[in-house]
């Protein structure tokens, strides 16, 4: 048995071609942004190396911090949302009659790509004729707002598809945590006297604290790294007030042709993210694990 | 017996089930407003792709068509590009579905079931990478594709596509493969079965429920995926549906008829393959919760 499974010309064979991928397409460019930040270079022509000034550049570019803080507003508001989610699901879990086909319901928007939640979401927003202001209008809301126009409201509007996209697959995730915890515990606290209040916060928030801080990272992370509806719905504007970290990556490398102020960009976006994750791990890292047994 | 309990210990019982009863009503209108919200704009773009502009401006938006002008379909379909970027997005899709699958399997069994060295940090490799944004590579994945003329090609799509989606579909095939018996192996073994044969032979066939778990999740990626195709490519005849909808619609900002026509096409194959495996889709999702 050993001698057949640690035939090093097959192991070769079945981990070569998808280690060889992987180092190409994620593991090396990542090296190469770090590198590409280091000069300047339009993309075409020849790099010259400049050392740290890129770095330096951005640590002083107001644009890179609103566009930083606007990314940190979008990870605040969708860890806040999480709350919401998760006591949808714990009521979703309570043994409700229809539940399964609520979260089937619930989840279909996350199964649409991000082009086409914007561009109907455009709709929704239009001014003129979208359906959200014909309703206001209908209800005696005379002057609604063109709501991607304000630079005052537009992250907060496009917080909204954001939240309609992601909804169904956070519920899902917490639904399906809860349903992992074993019926007894819930029936022995019940005999001893609980409500489904306290069974609910005190017994089952508990138990999946675990995938909590898992949805947490995936929340705060993915908003940091947003990109395709904001693109599509206002590719940063009006006047910058929506722009995003990597938004702000794409219009300078791509669009000013800055490959290498680009790649600093790029590079500061993965490492804001690895910080993150490691402050939102430390922040609710817990000594010990609670386990059902 | 909770019906006892609940007499025991409360005096004023009567009130405690009025109160549990409206809790109940707000419970279920809350979860039926959310379902609301989450259909509700899918219905709107359904009724505005029925209808032509003057119904659209005119015609109160939530009104059904009177009669639904299906011609925005058969228009769409022909006049842009669009039976050109659908079929695109499909066997782009389809590759780099099944090359994800194939070369994810081979490396969980390698992972999984070989005895070498490096396993655990290769499985480590693999897992990290989940953590990396698209977007710090796009500057270098799009010069090494320009210089090893990759832009504008197909290929360029498909190789991102497996790279990144491998580690989620490593993560969801290793627990299938751990609870794995390896009963039937050192049989086989023992019997002088190879490698080659035990993995094609006995062990992908056991996997067939979470190979079709991880296919589902690799397709709805592939085929929303926006991000690489607006930057690899530019040409029409290789662009897929979301890059394409989203172009076509730059050049018709006034049709909504039209407009909704085209995004309907784009996210109808999306929605009928859930109307069939809505539960298959539900667990792949659950499974594969740790994406970003």
């Amino acid at each position: 048995m050993d001698k057949v499974l640690s035939n090093k010309k097959m192991i070769a064979l079945y981990v070569l071609p998808s280690l060889l991928l992987i180092l190409t397409i994620v593991y090396i460019p990542i090296i190469l942004t770090g590198f590409y930040g280091l000069h300047e270079w339009n993309g075409i022509g020849s790099m010259k190396f400049i050392g740290l000034e890129n770095y330096a550049n951005l640590m002083k570019d107001g644009k890179f911090w609103d566009s930083a803080w606007h990314s940190l507003l979008l990870a605040l508001f969708s860890g806040l949302s999480l709350i919401i989610y998760l006591m949808i699901s714990m009521v979703l879990a309570a043994r409700i009659k229809g539940a399964n086909a609520f979260r089937k319901i619930y989840l279909i928007p996350m199964l649409l790509s991000s082009v086409a939640i914007a561009q109907l979401w455009l709709r929704i927003y239009n001014p003129s004729n979208g359906i959200l202001n014909s309703v206001l209008q209908s209800i005696g809301v005379d002057n609604p707002p063109a709501w991607l126009a304000e630079p005052s409201l537009v992250l907060f509007a496009l917080f909204i598809p954001i939240l309609w996209q992601y909804a169904g697959f956070y519920i899902l995730i917490y639904y399906a945590a809860l349903k992992n915890i074993p019926t007894t515990l819930d029936e022995a606290a019940r005999i001893d006297g609980a409500t489904s209040w306290q069974i609910a916060w005190k017994i089952k928030l508990p138990l999946i604290m675990e995938t909590v801080k898992v949805t947490i990272v995936l929340a705060v992370v993915g908003s940091l790294k947003y990109f395709d509806l904001i693109f599509v719905m206002t590719d940063g504007g009006p006047n910058g007030s929506s722009e995003v970290m990597a938004s702000y990556m794409y219009h300078t490398a791509f669009r000013a042709y800055d490959f290498g102020y680009g790649s600093a960009t790029a590079f500061s976006l993965l490492v804001i993210c690895l910080i993150v994750t490691w402050i939102i791990r430390w922040l609710t890292r817990s000594k010990d694990t609670i386990q059902y047994s | 017996m909770t019906g006892n309990i609940e007499l025991q210990s409360t005096t004023n019982h009567g009130t405690w089930r009025w109160l549990g009863r409206i809790g109940y009503a707000i419970m279920y209108i809350v979860l039926i407003l959310v379902a609301v919200f989450q259909l509700f704009p899918l219905v709107w773009l359904m009724f505005f792709s029925l209808k032509n502009n003057q119904e659209v401006f005119n015609l109160p938006p939530l009104s059904l068509p009177m009669h639904p002008r299906w011609e925005n379909y058969s228009k769409v379909w022909n006049a842009g590009n669009i039976d050109v970027y659908f079929l695109n997005s499909l066997w782009v899709t389809v590759v780099a579905t099944v090359l994800t699958v194939v070369l994810g399997s081979l490396v969980t069994y390698a992972i999984t079931r070989m005895k070498w060295k490096g396993s655990s940090l290769v499985l480590g490799l693999f897992m990290v990478a989940m953590m990396i944004p698209v977007h710090s590579t796009l500057i270098p994945l799009f010069n090494f594709f320009n210089k090893v003329g990759l832009t504008d090609h197909p290929l360029s799509l498909v190789l991102s596509y497996v790279a990144f989606n491998m580690p989620i579909t490593i993560m969801i095939l290793l627990g299938f493969y751990y609870s794995l018996p390896r009963e039937v192996e050192e049989a086989a073994v023992i019997d002088g079965c190879s490698v080659n044969r035990m993995f094609f032979r006995i062990v992908l066939p056991m996997t067939g429920s979470v190979i079709a778990t991880t296919a589902i999740i690799n397709m709805i990626y592939n085929w929303n995926e926006f991000i690489f195709v607006n930057t690899f490519i530019s040409s029409d005849s290789y662009k897929t549906l979301t890059v394409g909808v989203q172009n076509f619609i730059g050049q018709y900002t006034t049709d909504w008829g039209a407009i909704g026509a085209t995004l309907m096409i784009s996210i109808l194959p999306i929605l009928i393959m859930f109307l069939f495996l809505s539960d298959r889709i539900v667990e792949g999702m659950a499974a594969g919760s740790v994406k970003g």
